[in-house]
This record gives structure tokens, C-alpha cells and sequence, in this order.
């Protein structure tokens, strides 16, 4: 167990072990593993270029790592062995949906076609892959009333639902984030990688984002794994922090432990070896003030 | 202050003299321009000897036209032109009820092609009709069902096919060829060369669909030219350049046939007086309801969940793959389904031409039919079906500008100028609707109210 973990059961959902990933001669990541426990919402964070997206395309397969298993296991206790399956199946079959760092919505189809999209495998085997519903059979006629229905239950949850009409590409840029997640979760996933979720966000649509993400885990079960930059959601919203450098695990934990373990406060903050023990003295007289306050 | 009064004449007087000047130096322009291709001719005579003759008619009218053109533009056009968009700003956006006829276009379009052919028999006569049901009916028909039927590929799912009249060829070999050595009807042969085309470009897809953008169509084109080739040079089946004739003509479901020593000969059986003309008609009516078939299956298939992964493949194949749609077999089908009504469109032309040679199926037909596709604006169906007119019946029309004779001279053959306007036209269009006549893309479901998407949001695609 990794200190400071305060989840009482045991249930890893993902089990990244031993990944590595190389690009030529660069080593982006280098012997990485974590577990994400089930219902838990895990954050990835690190300094710019530790290899946070990289583990991410591991993960749903974007990219085939060098080395490593990466193990999902769904709620029926169905094991799948991500690094060996492509993109599209890691979706389809093992339920692991992402989202991208820079927004990819289907930018000329309407806001609600793009959640339709998402039911892609579900649709088109309730149309007999197309034959039967092209016949007009009754059984696609349900299915795509259902679809309509996940897909109005997801703008509603997004806040998008006037919308629904809309060009994807006309959205206020907030509004396309919380659309790529709805969509990624009209895929029906038990697991969801997020890439960056709050970046350009502003205070506002933030706090917005991270109710859009715990009523996800409340509702729908749905563990959630998220690379994140904004602090004030990690530690606002995260059960468990996995911080990267330079392809290699630093820290592990709850958020707390986190925030006050040296290695993270010297990756972020960029000291010496030798300045370590200064920093958290420093930190631990700011909580002390700060603690007074309260 | 005095000033101020004369700037609106004085402005009205510097327009004119810019006018002029700049007319002036459209002269020179068109002068240094034409005096080497319009001033001067050789030819020979009949003694084989170089002659050169002098137009300098011919070159002061070409250099009058561009001076006056540019005057015109300049002192007139031009400010009209900023006057009325002015005028159009400050208007508020009136909500214009859209007409009846726009409301109803593709209704009335289809009412107007089921009354075309015995409108013309009435206005022209049975035998006169036959120019206008052949020529320009069934002629723009096939090129609309090919254009639907690359639309799937280019428009929908955005692959970029060059070799599309490959699969026309397919379809009208298949038909030409399984015809003669086994006497198989139309009836049986549509649906197989449409099948046996489709088979073919699930064949090409397999290796191809992996590459993107200009590669894809650089392979796609070479693919359209290996058939060609092919059909060229294995002459034991296909008779290479000399081609097949002699093809069977299609019936009337077997009941009716349009072979003049039949017992069942159409007119015949109807006390006609004998014609083609009626076979015409049966053809243009059969090509219509192809036409009309793929419009329909386009229609249905869009708002399918396949029809949806072809468009979201368009916007983006890596949010799709993120999504779980097999991108692989998405693209296949949209090969296939695209390539099989070039099939049945391939061998409707056998059936129509009753031969087939090589030389239909050049890289000049893929390149018609993509830039309908383009022009019409990628995805729409009304959209290319006008361009189609636009472009093929254009260019029949060319034949029938007899009167441009009496300008150009009487060795002036308008239909030889066919590609030049086809791409003077090309250029126009793009310039003035850069997403082709029908930009927007109407939406395949919605909650409350269908509006159109405007070509700003939408890509062309990449794959």
C-alpha cells in the first residue's frame, strides 16, 4: 500500500506496472506504476514534460509502450490488458474513455450528433450494423430514442442542453470542455481519463468542472483518472495524487501527504537536494500561520 | 470650410480620373499580353508554308474590352457594389420567410424530372425529344448519381478519392463482359456490378485507408489508372482499346424488350411507330430512379450511427478512435457504399451506350465528378445535383451555341472551349462561395429546431 492512501478496500480499477515508454533515445517514462482504486478520482500531476500525456496515450493506447502491463479491471471482475489492445477497443470493450488536452470535438456536428457519435458501438449494433435499421426495423427506432435520451442526460448534467442544436465548434470554450466530457461519457465507461480538464478555464466554469466531475463519480460509479495543472481542483476534488518527474514517480498519496512531501515541493518549486529540509521548514511555518487564521 | 463642400465632387472627379488611369494601364496590360497571341497568327497554307497573318482587328477589340472593363469596374461597379453592402450592414438581418420553392425544392425538382421526358416529346416530337431526354437528361442524371455516390466517400466521410471512375469502369465492364459470355439480364447484372464494384473498393481500401490526406489520393489515383490499364492491355477479355459492343439492352423487367425483332417489342406491343426514342425514355426513367435510389440510401445512411462516423471521421479520426468507432471499417464501408452506386451508375452506362471502351473511364471523369462534388459543397445533396446541371449541361449546351459561330468565325467550335469554361467556371464559383452553392450542412437529429450548420464550423477532412 503507498503511504498515505486512506482508501480502506483494496480495489484497483487500473494497475499501471513497471511502464516505460521510450521515444528514440528519450525516456519519457521510466518504470512507472500506480493503481487507481475504484470510485476514487486520481490525479496526475508534474511539472511540465514529466510524461503525464504520455502515460494517458499509454493508457487508452494511443501509444504501444516499451515496457509495462497496464491491467483494467471492470466492475464484473472482467480483466482486460490495455497495452496490448488497440485505441478504439481500449473504448468499446475494457470502458476507458479520455478526453484531450487540446479540445477535440467534431467541431460541424451539432452538439447533441456529438454525443449521439459517442453511442457509435452501442447504435449500430442495435441497427444490425445498419442492414436491419436501414430496413426500418423497430429495434434501431428504440435504440435511437434511448440515445437521445443518455445524450439529454448528459447536456443536462453539462449545463448544455439550450445548446443541443448547436455547431460543437460555436461553444464558448468552457462550454466545449464540459461537452468533451459528456461525450466521453456517453461511451458508458467505468473509467475516465481526463487530460488537462481545467486548463483555460476560468474560477468559475472550475468550480463548475468539479461539481460536473463528483456528481460523475456519485452517479454514475465512474472512476475518474485526471492530469491536472490546476491545483485548486486536484486538491479540491482528488481521493488520491500520483505526482511524476521526468518519467519517474516522485510522490504518491493523499492530497495532503502530497502537498507537504519535500520531493514534490522541490520538483514544483525547483531547489537543491541540500535546500530541502529549508523548504518544508518554510511550508510548515506558513501552514502554522495560516492554521491560526482559521 | 469651402472645402468641405467641393470633397464630394471633388471625390466623384478623382474616381473618374482613377477610373481612366487605371483603364489606361488595363490596356497596356491587355496590349503586351495579346499582341503575340491575338496580333500575330500562323498558319500554314497549302503549299506548306508558314504564313503570318496580322489582327490587329481582332487585338484592338481584346484591348478595348479589358480598358473599358477596367473603367467600368472602377468608376461604376465598384462603388455601386460598396454602396449596396453598406446598405445590406445597416439593414437589419430581416428573418426572410423562406419561399415555397425553397421550402419544396427537391419536390418540385423531382416532379419536374418524372414530367421531363414526355414534356419533350410533346415540345419536340417523339424524335426530337431524344436530344433532350439522351443528351442532356440522362446524360446529367449519370453524372448526378456518380457525384452522389463519390459524395459518400468525399463529402460524408472525407477521404479524398481520385480514382473513383475506377469503380464506374467495374460496373460498366462487369455488366458489358458477364452480359455477353453468359446472357445474364440487366436485372441480375445491376445489383452484381454494383456488389463486384463494391468488392473492388474494399480491395483498394484495405491497403490504402491507412495513408491520409494527399497520399490517400495519390493512391486512389494511381488505383483509377491500374484499371484502365488493365482494361487496356488484357485483351482477351476485354478486347483492349477496340473495347466491348454489341451490349444487350435492358428491358422492362423481362416483360417488355426494346429488341426491334422481339415479340415483345415495346412499341410493338403499344402500336408506336418504331423509335429509340422510347428506349431513351425507359433509360432516362431507370437512371432517375438510381439516382434517386442513392439520394435516398445517402439520406437514410446519414442518420444512421454509421452515417455519423463517417461525418465525425471527416471532423476528427482521433477524437472518433477516442470514442470507440473502428475508424478502419468505418472507412471501408464509406469505400464500398460509395463505390458500388459507381457500379450500378457503371453499368447503367453499358446498358445506355451498348459499348464500352477504355477511353470512357480516363482520369478526366474522376476529376469531373470530384469537382461536382466540390462545387455542389461537399456533403449536400441538393448542392451537387444543381452543380451537376450546372457543369455537364453547360457544357452540352456549348453544342447548341451555333449563334457564337457568327461572332468567333465559322471555324469556331464551342465545345472545343468546354474545359477552358468549365474551369473559368470552377474558379468563379470557388471565389464567390468557397464551400460550394451549398455550404451548410443540415443536422442528422435534434432536440427542439433543425438549423443548418454553417461551412465555417465544418472540415473537409484529412483522411
Amino acid at each position: 500500500m503507498t503511504p498515505g492512501t486512506n482508501t480502506m478496500t483494496n480495489d484497483p480499477i487500473l494497475k499501471v506496472e513497471h511502464l516505460s515508454m521510450r521515444f528514440g533515445g528519450l525516456m519519457a517514462i521510466n518504470d512507472f506504476s500506480f493503481e487507481a482504486q475504484r470510485g476514487d478520482i486520481t490525479a496526475l500531476i508534474g511539472p511540465n514534460g514529466a510524461g503525464k500525456t504520455t502515460v494517458f496515450n499509454c493508457v487508452t493506447g494511443f501509444y504501444k509502450p516499451t515496457m509495462g502491463m497496464i491491467t483494467m479491471r471492470q466492475k464484473e471482475g472482467k480483466s482486460f490488458l490495455l497495452e496490448r489492445m488497440a485505441d478504439f477497443e481500449i473504448t468499446r470493450d475494457a470502458k476507458v474513455a479520455r478526453t484531450f488536452q487540446n479540445i477535440r470535438l467534431f467541431s460541424g456536428l451539432t452538439v447533441l450528433e456529438n454525443l449521439l457519435v459517442a453511442q457509435h458501438n452501442m447504435l449500430m449494433k442495435a441497427s444490425g450494423y445498419t442492414f436491419l435499421g436501414l430496413l426500418g426495423f423497430p429495434a434501431y427506432k428504440k435504440a435511437s430514442g434511448e440515445s437521445v435520451e443518455i445524450a439529454k442526460y448528459w447536456l443536462e448534467k453539462a449545463h448544455l442542453i439550450e445548446r443541443a442544436d448547436d455547431p460543437a465548434g460555436d461553444l464558448p470554450y468552457g462550454a466545449q470542455r464540459r461537452l468533451e466530457i459528456a461525450r466521453a461519457m456517453c461511451t458508458g465507461p467505468e473509467f475516465l481519463c481526463l487530460d488537462e480538464p481545467a486548463a483555460g478555464l476560468n474560477p468559475r466554469e472550475s468550480l463548475a468542472l468539479n461539481e460536473l466531475l463528483r456528481s460523475i463519480r456519485k452517479d454514475s460509479g465512474t472512476s475518474i483518472l485526471l492530469i491536472e495543472h490546476d491545483m485548486s481542483v486536484v486538491m479540491e476534488i482528488s481521493d488520491h495524487v500520483v505526482v511524476l518527474e521526468y518519467g519517474q514517480k516522485i510522490s504518491d498519496g493523499t492530497p495532503d501527504y502530497v502537498k507537504n512531501d519535500p520531493k514534490v515541493i522541490a520538483a514544483y518549486l525547483g531547489v537543491e537536494d541540500d535546500e530541502v529540509e529549508e523548504v518544508i521548514e518554510e511550508i510548515e511555518e506558513i501552514e502554522e500561520t495560516q492554521g491560526g487564521k482559521h | 470650410m469651402s472645402n468641405i463642400s467641393n470633397t464630394h465632387e471633388s471625390a466623384g472627379r478623382n474616381l473618374t480620373a482613377r477610373a481612366l488611369r487605371e483603364g489606361f494601364f488595363a490596356a497596356l496590360v491587355a496590349l503586351g499580353l495579346f499582341v503575340l497571341f491575338v496580333g500575330l497568327e500562323t498558319t500554314q497554307n497549302i503549299r506548306n508554308e508558314l504564313v503570318l497573318n496580322q489582327r490587329w482587328g481582332l487585338l484592338a477589340v481584346f484591348v478595348i474590352v479589358a480598358a473599358v472593363g477596367r473603367f467600368l469596374s472602377v468608376a461604376y461597379i465598384r462603388p455601386w457594389m460598396a454602396a449596396r453592402k453598406a446598405a445590406a450592414t445597416s439593414k437589419a438581418p430581416a428573418e426572410a420567410e423562406e419561399s415555397f420553392f425553397k421550402r419544396n425544392f427537391s419536390k418540385i425538382a423531382i416532379a419536374a424530372l418524372l414530367v421531363y421526358p414526355p414534356l419533350m416529346v410533346m415540345l419536340f416530337g417523339v424524335q426530337g425529344s431524344l436530344k433532350w431526354v439522351d443528351n442532356f437528361g440522362i446524360q446529367i442524371l449519370i453524372y448526378v448519381m456518380l457525384a452522389w455516390g463519390l459524395n459518400i466517400v468525399v463529402g460524408l466521410a472525407g477521404l479524398l478519392d481520385l480514382g473513383y471512375v475506377a469503380f464506374y469502369a467495374v460496373g460498366a465492364y462487369s455488366y458489358a463482359l458477364l452480359s455477353q459470355q453468359f446472357g445474364l439480364s440487366f436485372w441480375v447484372l445491376l445489383p452484381l456490378s454494383g456488389i463486384l464494384a463494391a468488392f473492388w473498393g474494399i480491395i483498394l481500401g484495405f491497403p490504402v485507408l491507412r495513408l491520409k490526406g494527399d497520399y490517400l489520393a495519390i493512391v486512389t489515383l494511381a488505383f483509377g489508372e491500374i484499371i484502365r490499364l488493365v482494361l487496356i492491355n488484357w485483351t482477351e477479355v476485354t478486347r483492349g482499346t477496340f473495347g466491348v459492343s454489341g451490349i444487350p439492352k435492358a428491358s422492362v423487367f423481362g416483360i417488355w424488350s426494346f429488341d426491334v425483332g422481339a415479340a415483345n417489342y415495346f412499341p410493338k406491343v403499344f402500336g408506336l411507330a418504331m423509335s429509340s426514342a422510347y428506349y431513351k425514355i425507359f433509360l432516362f426513367y431507370l437512371i432517375l430512379a438510381l439516382a434517386l435510389l442513392t439520394a435516398y440510401v445517402t439520406i437514410r445512411l446519414r442518420r444512421m450511427p454509421i452515417g455519423r462516423a463517417w461525418e465525425a471521421l471527416r471532423e476528427d479520426e482521433i477524437a472518433c478512435r477516442s470514442l470507440g468507432i473502428n475508424t478502419v471499417t468505418t472507412k471501408l464501408t464509406a469505400f464500398a457504399t460509395g463505390a458500388m452506386f459507381g457500379g450500378f451508375a457503371g453499368s447503367f452506362f453499358a446498358v445506355r451506350q451498348g459499348f464500352v471502351s477504355p477511353e470512357s473511364f480516363v482520369f478526366l471523369e474522376s476529376a469531373i465528378i470530384l469537382a461536382i462534388v466540390v462545387l455542389g459543397g461537399m456533403g449536400s445533396l441538393v448542392g451537387i445535383a444543381i452543380a451537376a446541371v450546372v457543369m455537364i449541361g453547360g457544357t452540352e449546351l456549348l453544342r447548341e451555341m451555333q449563334f457564337l459561330k457568327q461572332i468567333f468565325g465559322p471555324e469556331f467550335t464551342p465545345e472545343l472551349y468546354r474545359m477552358l469554361i468549365f474551369g473559368l467556371a470552377m474558379v468563379i464559383v470557388m471565389v464567390w462561395k468557397p464551400r460550394g452553392f451549398v455550404g451548410s450542412r443540415e443536422p442528422t437529429a435534434f432536440l427542439k429546431e433543425r438549423k443548418a450548420v454553417s461551412g465555417t464550423f465544418t472540415t473537409e477532412g484529412h483522411g
